[in-house]
């Protein structure tokens, strides 16, 4: 456990200094992820510790994000003020940010699958 | 007896604000396994609900509860370098898909700003609100500091990624089962991009190649939007 949360922190630390030191419009722990990713590809395996830690750790991922959900509360008049306009804009834009590129992956793999299919037939 | 002193506790002591976090979350991973998944009993729609409710009820303000609910917050820094390794498990996946998903995750990217900026002026909002619009789909930290930039408020920006995020992972598997998208990688680079952490822990609960994937897609679309909006915001004055 305190392996793995030495990888985890010392990765975020590095994308924090990076992203700072650069003036990167990347946050660090984004920035750390990237890191990681680029580390382990390199390393060509995931450490013992991560193995058994990463999966748990990250199965709890929705904790994480109720005390953000809090600041609501502390908003509430800022979007009551504008109105039901908000809700509705926020709730169209994400149905279409979901399906845009969820429709543009689905069609640019199954053409490329009927391709292969085509070249091997 | 110091009635008064006991309130103060409950209301001002971290250890509070860990404590009812940490139950608002089991509690709605109980409910949400007594629901079957169901996903109108999304773990963070009913955890942030509870803590809403406690908030209210005890009188307890955002930034007194923050003291205890800033430790919580806080992992989520390490939770997302931890992205990686589910990604790296899907390397192969990754590399025989790298051009499709580079081309969907841009267009989801533009797409993301888009939607929200044209619908925003469409009911003609004011133009501090619509610039607040222009980070809805990436993570917080990048949506406060990219809008601050351009000329939206960062605290507005925070509730839409927010709302949206938890809309998002509430409507993803409905909207992709209806459609026809069930595959987890289609899945999992759809709600990253336009549901961020919150989407992406949502669909880890589905497979861990959705979220693999989720996470993947909230990272490039973080770093496309923070690079986007201040190149196109000076067209929207």
């Amino acid at each position: 456990m305190i392996e793995t949360l030495l990888w985890l922190v010392g990765y975020q630390l590095a994308g924090e200094l990076i992203s700072k030191t650069f003036s990167l419009p990347l946050p660090g722990p984004v920035l750390g992820m990237l890191l990681l990713f680029i580390t382990l590809c390199l390393r060509k395996s995931v450490p013992d510790t991560m193995k058994t830690h990463v999966p748990r750790f990250l199965s709890h991922l929705s904790l994480l994000f109720i005390p953000a959900g809090g600041a609501v509360l502390a908003y509430k008049d800022l979007l009551a003020g504008y109105g039901w306009q908000l809700l509705t804009v926020l709730a169209l834009a994400t149905v279409l940010t979901l399906l845009v590129p969820g429709a543009a992956l689905k069609l640019l793999l199954s053409r490329r699958r009927a391709h292969h299919h085509e070249e091997q037939t | 007896m110091n009635a008064e002193a006991a309130l103060a506790v409950i209301r001002t002591s971290p250890l509070s604000g860990v404590f009812v976090t940490l139950l608002a979350y089991k509690l709605a991973v109980l409910f949400n396994r007594r629901c079957h998944g169901h996903p109108l009993s999304n773990p963070v729609l009913i955890g942030v609900l509870l803590l809403l409710a406690w908030l209210l009820l005890t009188g307890t303000s955002y930034h007194d509860y923050m003291k205890g609910g800033q430790f919580i917050q806080m992992l989520l820094g390490p939770a997302t370098v931890a992205l990686a390794v589910p990604l790296y498990s899907n390397l192969s996946r990754l590399k025989r898909a790298a051009g499709p998903l580079a081309i969907s995750i841009g267009l989801g990217g533009l797409c993301g700003i888009a939607s929200a900026v044209g619908l925003a002026m469409l009911f003609g909002l004011p133009h501090e609100v619509v610039m607040s619009f222009t980070t809805r789909a990436v993570t917080t930290p990048i949506a406060m500091s990219v809008s601050q930039g351009v000329g939206g408020i960062p605290e507005l920006s925070a509730m839409f990624v927010i709302l949206s995020g938890i809309f998002g992972a509430v409507i993803v598997k409905p909207l992709f089962s209806l459609m026809g998208l069930a595959d987890d990688m289609v899945l999992g680079v759809a709600t990253g991009v336009s549901a961020h952490g919150i989407g992406t822990a949502r669909v880890f609960q589905l497979s861990e190649t959705a979220g693999a994937f989720s996470g993947l897609a909230m990272g490039l679309n973080g770093l496309l939007t923070a690079v986007l909006v201040p190149l196109l915001a000076p067209l929207l004055h």
